[in-house]
């Protein structure tokens, strides 16, 4: 293998990140549907030839889709193995979440890349779909019970052949979306940036050759693994164990346990699942892929210098139990992934803050509040406002956490009130901060929102959730006290409603004039709150961050001690 | 309109170190530039001294123009004003919850501190919808209390923020009346005069920065208009936009926020004069700082514009910018090396202060400057902007052995080149991003640096991006006060329509452009200086149902005798497909087809002059000095030429460097450099 010089290395790192990052910014410009355009709920990158690894991940895409593209590839390349027929030009299509992670709207292309008639690696793009089918529109079905339920699911079939996209193929999907123009632009936008992909590859490689190219993907990981060891051995050897619940399946009220053990051993950590609830009937389940993957998110945030390839992950052991809710099996259903791998990350902040707490942030808000209020127009019209809100971020040793924020697994953005309320025949009648909802701490967690929003037409409309955190609060680490409960309530004819599941619901009839009200936890505290500065306490009690009645509680003496 | 005045330009560039100065004189065409040290913490005596150094009589000057960082360094150190917000129940926490983001993707640590306080966003009772029925009327008197509290609480200044305003006006102007006839000030911005343009958070943010700047930098304004009255000045005192066009004092002190990238703006603006008069409509610029590299592009002499930007994490600025991409690689980035082995510049920076460590202030990291000087590149005898008599290239040397060349087992010139191999990358990366990025292509482009840095980098930058050639204008340093005189006097407007194309009231969407155009006009009218041409621009931002991202479609208008005539549906709906094919190569059969927003800009064209003028007189032959300088793996005797002094048609083979006393040009071996009839240095690889 030829050897690369370091500097030629730091030369082409960035010039293969910034073949991803435009692959990123192709779909972001041409998709279709929202989700992609707005929320960069999306992904591409350049992957392992043999293993399907990750080598480049663009910076741009959704974070969670950086551990989980590596297993879209590998079933590609089982797939190919097992058919025997890879061929210069095909790229496979699939949403299957059992085999690819995440959950079924997420589309996966993944395109071979030959150089000189012979593989050189994989390009990837991963976008989220406006609509696949199943149940309810958007997929996101808190009472689902298996995946046929959730969408329609497709496994990795050559959606092009030799260059040749099959038109075939293109109608399966079209004829199983509700959405067919959306999915036909975002489609048209995902081929755009692998085709962009290729010819961006083509040029570096014309430019450096093949073999220099190689040299430095290798490099790259090999990097990334010693950076990630040299991050271990800094921390102290020992094991700490960490716990936390989502609130139910959705369908029956248990609470689900989801733990942790983190074991650091020199340079080497695993992160053993062990004792987290099996499999459950609802589609809080996640499949093993996605679980892996959620490790890597954690990593990333803990240690953000680190570089977005698999080499960080080589010196860490992710341990997920069988039978789990962490491992679910064909066909349990999976389109609330997101509560799952939210608490996965809280408790591997929560782990690792007994190891190093000047390293991590409390726990984030959780939960990612998929609300959608849909309905029929007076002229048979119907519409569906579906959006996710934001919560608080934990406090850090720097500083009191982020105000209203997006989830660590998203990079999201929300859609502007105005933009939602010249497209549907709705009002918020509240957008704003909901005090009280950080947890106490010497660094404030950050605070959740309060969205209040009124229904407009006359026929009414029905409103659906799927939410966390309704009965588990989002932890401090290091002393700091707990957030705020998600709290969602309705009005009906005699006044304000709570869900039986704390928070989801499906099928909330509400009237003209009636609203949905969704408070949103804040984030987690760090420190002891009895550190918190006197004077900051006050500034948040004038500021209305803090009640008075909730400083007392705090953080006792407050008034006293004012500078 | 006022009587026109002919006599002297000058155009004023205040930066952190200089304050620069080019005068043309209208009469004989001829221009001359002048630089003094910035004064602070007023700005305004070296303002003033750097004009009467070049014109000590200011009553023979017509007209002045300065583009200025006032506002800038206001955002970015949040030195703005105590402001109050007045707003729609239930809103009051929107420019604190921004629209969800987080300031970096990886990592959650970091909060975020609003430019108004908490105590000082009050609500009232009021609401309009999207469709701009009146919901509930507003309650003037809760807004009359409301003002008073903040004015008694210390605001200076107040910002106007009800929901859906862009769509209805009717209850925030009556606010807005209501607060200015009783506030003591000017400082009362209302978000429908300032951005009539949907999407909450970016309409109340511009708004809320633009009442925060207006203190500070209408009174910095005001003292110059002052300073340059008492000094016999009667002409017409102009300020640069962010859009790159100019604009008159008093709109200036009214919509601050529009001087947010005034300064860069004017550079980029006489970068595209200056290529495209030598003959290079396409151009990128790149302007090398102590903290970062700034690069903007030109294609076929028109400037990009991008519609808003952030200042720094959550203070976003919505207004027509010229697009200016920045990374953090400067003169000051610190090299060092990570813990897997690898070589990075930067993010970090030595700054001007302490700077370099060869400026010998204290900063014992290696900086790219220092790699420049190590290996002969910088004059060591004469700094530029340094406080030393001379570098000290003994502790550079060894600064860069300390931290990049003893772990990666390389010599000290061998680390100095991996230095600026790595920083001319990233730069390169930044010139990638504007120009193949965007689907240009790097071969039909100039390059074009300015400010003093950059000169340095641009043959490696020209092999790595593959830029056909690189156009060094004769004063680099002066290129943003060049530009303050070239400037165009323009005047952007917005309004939101929202309406499918099937269903458009085009005599509304008329009366809206015939509204702009009057309004620019009048602008146009009151200003007293002399127009070539004026234009008017009509863009909608328009999309299919369902599609957020929407493409600009310039319709066709036809304005005559002041009256404009709309375009019909048809020629709409024609116009999207044509942009929607250029764009994304295919239409959406059955797509619905939507329209946003209207753009309108009206633009005077002002004079421009001979750019011949600057041009080297005489052929004067010169021999010049010589010194070793490192290129590639060895040292190489390289001649040093006083480039002022080279005369027009001057071929200059690589090696060799050409100095000016702000400046430093790096001709590498394989490159040729020649002066053109105006004075500008043409860089090209030598055909072999």
């Amino acid at each position: 293998m030829t050897e690369i010089d370091p500097i030629t290395l730091a030369v082409l790192s960035g010039r293969m990140e910034q073949i991803a990052d435009e692959m990123d910014a192709t779909l972001f410009r041409a998709a279709f549907n929202p989700i992609i355009a707005e929320a960069h709920d999306a992904s591409h990158g350049i992957y392992h030839a043999q293993t399907g690894d990750t080598l480049v991940q663009g910076k741009s895409g959704l974070p969670i889709f950086v551990g989980v593209m590596a297993f879209a590839v590998q079933a590609v390349i089982e797939k190919a193995a097992a058919d025997g027929d890879l061929e210069d030009g095909d790229i496979y299509a699939f949403n299957d979440a059992h085999i690819g992670g995440t959950h079924l709207s997420d589309m996966r292309l993944v395109q071979p890349y030959f150089r000189d008639g012979e593989l050189f690696c994989y390009l990837a793009s991963v976008g989220h779909w406006h609509d696949v089918g199943g149940a309810v529109p958007g997929n996101y079905n808190p009472a689902a019970t298996d995946v046929f339920q959730e969408a329609f699911v497709l496994p990795p079939v050559k959606l092009a052949r030799k260059g040749v996209v099959q038109q075939d193929i293109v109608d399966i999907m079209l004829r199983n979306t509700r959405l067919p123009l959306s999915a036909q632009g975002d489609l048209n936008g995902q081929l755009g940036a692998l085709e962009l992909g290729v010819k961006r590859m083509d040029a570096l490689l014309d430019e450096y050759g093949t073999d220099t190219i190689r040299a430095a993907l290798g490099a790259l990981s090999d990097r990334a693994e010693t950076l990630m060891q040299a991050e271990l051995s800094a921390l102290p050897d020992g094991r700490w164990e960490a716990e936390d619940f989502l609130d139910n399946d959705g369908i029956s009220p248990e609470a689900l346990p989801i733990r942790v053990a983190l074991e650091i051993a020199g340079d080497r950590m695993v992160l053993d699942f062990a004792g987290t609830a099996p499999q459950c009937a609802g589609p809080v389940n996640i499949a093993r892929p996605t679980a892996v993957a959620t490790a890597y998110v954690a990593i990333k945030h803990i240690f953000a210098g680190l570089p977005a390839n698999s080499g960080v992950m080589r010196p860490i052991e992710v341990r997920i139990p069988d039978d789990s809710l962490l491992s679910a099996e064909f066909p349990a259903p999976t389109g609330g992934y997101t509560e799952t791998i939210l608490r996965m990350i809280d408790v591997i902040f929560s782990a690792m803050a007994l190891a190093a707490p000047d390293r991590v942030v409390a726990n984030a808000y959780g939960t990612i509040n998929a609300l959608s209020i849909a309905g029929k127009r007076s002229d048979g019209r119907p519409w569906v406002m579906f959006s996710f809100y934001g919560g608080g971020h934990g406090g850090s040793i720097e500083s009191d956490g982020l105000n209203h924020g997006n989830a660590p697994i998203s990079t999201a953005t929300i859609p502007p009130m105005e933009i939602l309320e010249a497209a549907y025949p709705v009002m918020f009648r509240q957008w704003a901060l909901r005090p009280d909802s950080g947890g106490a701490g010497r660094h404030r967690g950050g605070l959740g929102a309060i969205y209040e929003i009124e229904v407009l037409e006359e026929n009414g409309a029905e409103a659906f959730l799927f939410g966390e955190r309704g009965r588990f609060a989002p932890k401090g680490v290091a002393g700091g006290g707990d957030a705020a409960v998600n709290v969602f309530g309705f009005e009906h004819d005699e006044g304000w409603g709570t869900p039986p599941m704390v928070s989801k619901m499906r099928g909330i009839k509400l009237r003209q004039g009636q609203a949905v009200r969704l408070e949103t936890p804040g984030g987690g505290g760090y420190g002891p709150p009895g550190e918190r500065d006197a004077d900051a306490v006050g500034l948040d009690v004038v500021r209305g961050l803090v009640s008075e009645e909730q400083a007392d509680r705090d953080y006792p003496g407050w008034q006293e001690d004012q500078g | 309109m006022s009587g026109e005045i002919t006599g002297r330009m000058v155009g004023v560039d205040v930066g952190g170190t200089f304050t620069d100065i080019f005068v043309l004189d209208e009469a004989t065409g001829i221009a001359s530039v002048g630089k003094v040290p910035t004064t602070r913490p007023d700005q305004s005596g070296g303002f003033l001294d750097g004009i009467t150094g070049q014109v000590p009589d200011l009553s023979q000057i017509a007209v002045v123009v300065h583009g200025t960082t006032a506002g800038t360094n206001a955002l970015l150190e949040r030195k703005g004003a105590r402001i109050g917000v007045i707003t729609t129940q239930g809103l009051r926490d929107v420019l604190e919850m921004r629209r969800r983001d987080r300031p970096r993707t990886w990592g959650l640590c970091g909060d975020f501190e609003p430019i108004a306080d908490r105590r000082d966003r009050l609500e009232v009772p009021e609401r309009t919808l999207a469709d701009g029925t009146i919901h509930t009327p507003v309650d003037l008197d809760a807004v009359r209390e409301a003002a008073g509290g903040l004015m008694q609480d210390g605001c200076e200044a107040v910002a106007i923020l009800f929901a859906n305003a862009y769509a209805n006006p009717e209850n925030e102007a009556a606010a807005v009346a209501a607060v200015r006839a009783i506030w003591p000030n000017p400082h009362v911005s209302a978000s429908h005069e300032i951005l009539p343009e949907i999407r909450e958070y970016e309409r109340f943010s511009t708004t809320a920065l633009n009442a925060y700047l207006q203190p500070e930098v209408s009174g910095y304004l005001n003292r110059l208009e002052t300073a340059l009255g008492e000094g016999g000045f009667d002409g017409e005192f102009m300020i640069v936009q962010s859009n790159g066009g100019v604009m008159a004092v008093e709109t200036a002190s009214e919509r601050p926020v529009r001087t947010a990238l005034s300064g860069p703006a004017a550079g980029v603006i006489a970068a595209g004069y200056i290529a495209q008069t030598a003959g290079f409509p396409d151009v990128i610029t790149g302007d090398i700082g102590g903290t970062s590299f700034d690069v903007s592009l030109i294609a076929q002499g028109q400037t990009q514009l991008s519609p808003q930007t952030s200042v720094d994490f959550g203070l976003t600025i919505r207004s027509p910018m010229i697009e200016i991409t920045t990374i953090g690689a400067g003169g000051g980035s610190i090299a060092w090396v990570d813990k897997g082995g690898l070589l990075q510049i930067g993010p970090e920076s030595a700054g001007s202060n302490p700077g370099p460590v060869a400026y010998g202030l204290g900063n014992d990291r290696p900086t790219v400057t220092d790699a420049n000087v190590v290996l002969g590149r910088i004059d060591p005898d004469n700094p530029i902007g340094g406080k030393l008599s001379r570098l000290d290239v003994e502790a550079a040397a060894a600064a860069i052995d300390t931290h990049v060349g003893v772990p990666l087992g390389l010599g000290t010139y061998a680390a100095a080149e991996a230095i600026l191999r790595v920083a001319n990358s990233r730069m390169a990366g930044a010139i990638r991003l504007v120009s193949i990025e965007r689907g240009f292509d790097p071969k039909r482009f100039a390059f074009m640096p300015f400010g003093g840095g950059g000169a340095l980098h641009t043959c490696a930058l020209m092999a790595d991006v593959g830029l056909a050639r690189s156009i060094v204008p004769r004063y680099p340093g002066v290129t943003s006060a060049m530009g303050c005189v070239i400037a165009d006097m323009r005047q952007d407007f917005v309004q939101t329509v929202n309406a499918m194309l099937g269903t458009l009231d085009v005599d509304a969407l008329g009366q809206f452009m015939q509204d702009h155009h009057d309004k620019g006009q009048a602008m146009l009218d009151a200003a007293r200086t002399r127009f070539d041409a004026r234009e008017a621009v009509f863009e909608l931002d328009m999309a299919y149902l369902g599609q957020t991202h929407t493409v600009p479609v310039a319709v066709p208008v036809n304005v005559v005798d002041g009256q404009v005539n709309a375009p019909t549906a048809a020629q709409i709906g024609a116009a999207f497909d044509d942009t929607y094919r250029a764009t994304y190569g295919r239409l959406l059969p059955g797509g619905v087809r939507r329209i946003l927003n209207l753009r309108s800009a009206v633009i005077g064209r002002r004079p421009k002059f001979d750019l011949e003028t600057l041009a080297p007189q005489g052929d004067a032959a010169q021999t010049p000095r010589r010194r070793q300088v490192h290129f590639g793996e060895d040292w190489h005797d390289t001649p040093i030429y006083d480039r002022l002094m080279l005369p027009v048609g001057a071929h200059i083979p690589g090696p060799a460097i050409l100095a000016q006393p702000d400046t430093t040009i790096l001709i590498e071996p394989g490159f040729t450099a020649r002066v053109d009839r105006y004075g500008n240095t043409i860089i090209e690889a030598e055909v072999t």
